[in-house]
């Protein structure tokens, strides 16, 4: 008899919590609201907490799966209702609760002077409602019931400033573009229906197992693996779905933080790790998955290079270490995959939050040529910042140091093309964040904000706040405690996250993560499965020495280059952007993604709707068929109302004309 | 002995003065009066049949039709009356105020 945990209250809690506040929370006063909101969401992390105690201490047998009630029942095929807690979901959940309730503490402090106060703390209670969803989700359905909620609120919180537009029409594309790749992850839930006749994980992965790989041809499981990776692309914001995170930056920060950092955009990633089964039935699939993740890892981080909102690169570094984390998944290493989505979540949820803190304090200004020097106004800030830029760059004993290696290991022992592109990276993503940091904090202060009145700075965060807000006051000053303390917890985290160290993250995860051939120590007979030729542990072992030196370096070039052009010879970058006329600006244009998608999708697509589906279909062919027969009517009617003319001797000659002819016809038929 | 055939034209006679009349007669009262025609003609091709096949059903219905007439003369008379003191005209193409 296991243990029952109750499960369902994990995400239970943060949705009553959002009901609360989305309810009632106008009447509310600002502390109630954050008492409500924090303490749903604070309770659901002391669950996990306490879930994780049974698991570490009370040796609790994993996977641990609690039925709460069967949800669809339809012949032999039934959905439950029910919650299973593995190694993989434990890990999630951690760091979901965990950064989600760091990432409400500080909201606290980011958003006081706003509008809607209550409301963004709804819609993130919400949001953690649908995520723990995802994350504990036992079956397929549930796990999509949470995937397509945590859009939702993806959506309602890209587009929290409702009343500018820039930010409604982000929140439109995000929701359109993950529409799409939803629509990959429903047939591929279609086709498992249809071969396994079920959509639990276990039964699934058990019908699976059986068969064999598709190395040859392309059979259903390629199919499925395929189409679940075009809904994580769209939810995880890869190639070519990618394009609606950056411009997701239209939120709020801690929105940013949340979920376009730390958890909604890692999804696809779990997703791919939990449906490992099928992936590794299908070799053809996971190499789509490790070149798209390969080539969004390289393409975003190139764009990072030569953006100039400081979210704007957080961003596309976001889009950037995703691939990372594919390119793990497609390699079979998902558990270094899942190890670089949690130290991601730590160091890239602390650079937005700490990005936040920055754009606080120089009153809404984004812009980082507006900034510089800061670091002396607000040291804590950059302190924080600091370390999550030396975590995600690579510098040794950091947390995202060890994952970054163990994928870009693993990647080599697959493929060194991958591996290559893979150090290309990281060197590129040392050499933007560390410029993020020098443009940001280095140098002298190049900004405004000392003059600005709290009423007359343009920001983007105050223009859907009716009333003037506090961003602006006072010049540049340090964020409060509510803000600094989770930077200050994320921030020893970006430290330690790492310390757990690959190989133990990986027996932890390998009952979940399965992958024989990522488990433990490479042995000669699995590496020989793999790529290199064989070679013994010891010279294995050498190499991984040299490649972690590789990368190190690359990330320290990048450290070097960034200094060198941001803080040593500041006029250099603009000189370089000339001479390379054009392959810059193609770089800062984003390569022209959305032009390209604006004219052979988007245009297309209003056009057609326009003609075809408008004007000919709606209007032609459903309003004119209506109306035909609309008037038709009336115009019979208009020719029989005639009869009926009320004048009462017409009718008696009616009726006399009518008489007439009935006994016309008598006497014809009797005179026959 | 006079043909049934002659009761019976003389009977389609009266009927079709009647049907005419009210047609085309514009006072309440002439229209009354056809009506009255009509009724008759019908009652002396019952009484026709009656003679002709000597059976009395049919002088039985020229009861029911007198009697019925009667009642309908005393109401129709007080409804023209009453239609006379409220419109002050016996016109019929005047009293219409039920019409659309």
């Amino acid at each position: 008899m296991m243990p029952d945990l109750h499960l369902w209250l994990i995400p239970l809690l943060p949705l009553a919590g959002a009901a609360i506040n989305g309810l009632l929370g106008k009447r509310f006063s600002r502390g109630v609201v954050t008492a409500v909101a924090l303490t749903f969401c604070g309770a659901a992390f002391v669950m996990a907490l306490w879930v994780a105690a049974q698991v570490f201490f009370s040796s609790l047998p994993l996977p641990h799966i609690e039925n709460v009630a069967t949800w669809l029942r339809s012949g032999d095929f039934s959905v439950d209702y029910s919650f299973a807690l593995d190694q993989l979901s434990l890990v999630m959940l951690l760091v979901v609760t965990g950064v989600g309730f760091l990432i409400h503490i500080y909201s606290v402090g980011y958003m006081w002077t706003e509008g809607g106060f209550y409301r963004f703390f709804s819609y993130l209670n919400l949001f953690m409602f649908f995520m723990l969803t995802l994350v504990l989700a036992s079956n397929y359905l549930l796990m999509f019931i949470g995937w397509e909620g945590v859009g939702l609120a993806s959506y309602l919180l890209i587009g929290f400033w409702f009343t500018r537009d820039s930010a409604a029409a982000a929140g439109k594309k995000a929701f359109i573009v993950n529409r799409i790749g939803d629509f990959g992850f429903l047939i591929a839930l279609f086709l498992m229906i249809k071969h396994f006749g079920s959509l639990d994980f276990q039964t699934v992965f058990d019908a699976a197992k059986p068969y064999a790989a598709e190395t040859s041809g392309i059979g259903f499981l390629t199919a499925i693996a395929l189409l679940l990776m075009v809904g994580a692309c769209g939810k995880s914001a890869q190639i070519p779905l990618y394009v609606w995170l950056p411009d997701a930056m239209e939120g709020p920060t801690p929105v940013s933080a949340l979920i376009h950092a730390a958890t909604m955009v890692t999804a696809g990633v779990y997703m791919v790790a939990r449906s490992h089964v099928i992936f590794e039935h299908a070799p053809s699939a996971m190499m789509v998955v490790a070149i798209i993740g390969t080539l969004t890892a390289f393409f975003a981080a190139t764009i990072g290079i030569a953006q100039t909102d400081i979210k704007k690169v957080l961003a596309y570094s976001t889009v950037s270490q995703l691939g990372y984390m594919f390119m793990a998944c497609g390699v079979g290493a998902f558990s270094a995959g899942i190890f670089h989505l949690m130290t991601h979540a730590f160091f890239k949820g602390l650079l937005f939050l700490a990005a936040g803190s920055v754009i606080h304090a120089v009153g809404g200004e984004q812009d980082m040529r507006k900034m510089g020097g800061l670091w002396k106004k607000i040291p804590w800030t950059w302190i924080t910042m600091l370390i999550a830029t030396c975590a995600i760059a690579g510098i040794p004993f950091l947390s995202g140091f060890y994952s970054k290696d163990e994928i870009l290991w693993r990647a080599y022992q697959m493929n060194w093309v991958y591996w290559l592109v893979g150090v290309t990276t990281a060197f590129m993503t040392s050499f933007y964040m560390f410029r993020l940091m020098f443009m940001t904090f280095a140098g002298e202060y190049r900004g405004t904000a000392e003059s600005h009145e709290p009423a007359d700075h343009a920001g983007p965060l105050d223009a859907g706040a009716p009333a003037p807000h506090g961003h602006g006051h006072g010049g540049i000053h340090e964020s409060p405690w509510v803000m600094l303390g989770p930077l200050v917890i994320l921030a020893l985290l970006s430290i330690c996250g790492g310390w757990i160290g690959a190989h133990r993250i990986e027996q932890f995860l390998s009952p979940a993560t399965g992958s024989v051939q990522t488990v433990a120590e490479p042995s000669a007979a699995a590496e020989s499965a793999l790529g290199p030729p064989a070679s013994s542990p010891a010279e294995e072992s050498g190499r991984e020495t040299l490649l972690t030196g590789v990368s190190v370096a690359a990330g320290l070039l990048g450290l070097l280059l960034a200094w060198l052009l941001y803080s040593r010879m500041p006029g250099l970058p603009d000189r370089i952007a000339a001479s390379a006329q054009g392959l810059y600006s193609a770089v800062a244009n984003k390569y022209w993604i959305d032009e390209l998608y604006a004219t052979i999708l988007v245009k297309p697509l209003i056009g057609i709707s326009r003609v075809v589906f408008w004007r000919t279909v709606d209007q032609g062919l459903i309003d004119g068929t209506l109306h035909a027969s609309a008037d038709s009517a009336r115009e019979l009617s208009d020719e029989v109302r005639h009869m009926q003319s009320g004048n009462l001797r017409s009718y008696a000659g009616w009726i006399a004309i009518g008489a007439t002819a009935v006994i016309a016809y008598m006497v014809w038929v009797g005179t026959r | 002995m006079v043909p049934l055939s002659l009761y019976l034209v003389l009977s389609a006679i009266l009927f079709a003065c009647g049907v005419t009349g009210f047609l085309i007669k514009r006072n309440i009262i002439t229209i009354f009066m056809s009506i009255e025609l009509m009724l008759n003609g019908v009652n002396l091709s019952f009484v026709a049949f009656a003679a002709k096949w000597q059976n009395l059903s049919g002088q039985v219905f020229v009861f029911f039709v007198m009697v019925v007439a009667a009642a309908e003369a005393a109401v129709g008379l007080a409804i023209i009356i009453a239609v006379f003191r409220t419109r002050g005209t016996l016109n019929i193409d005047q009293v219409n105020l039920l019409k659309l």
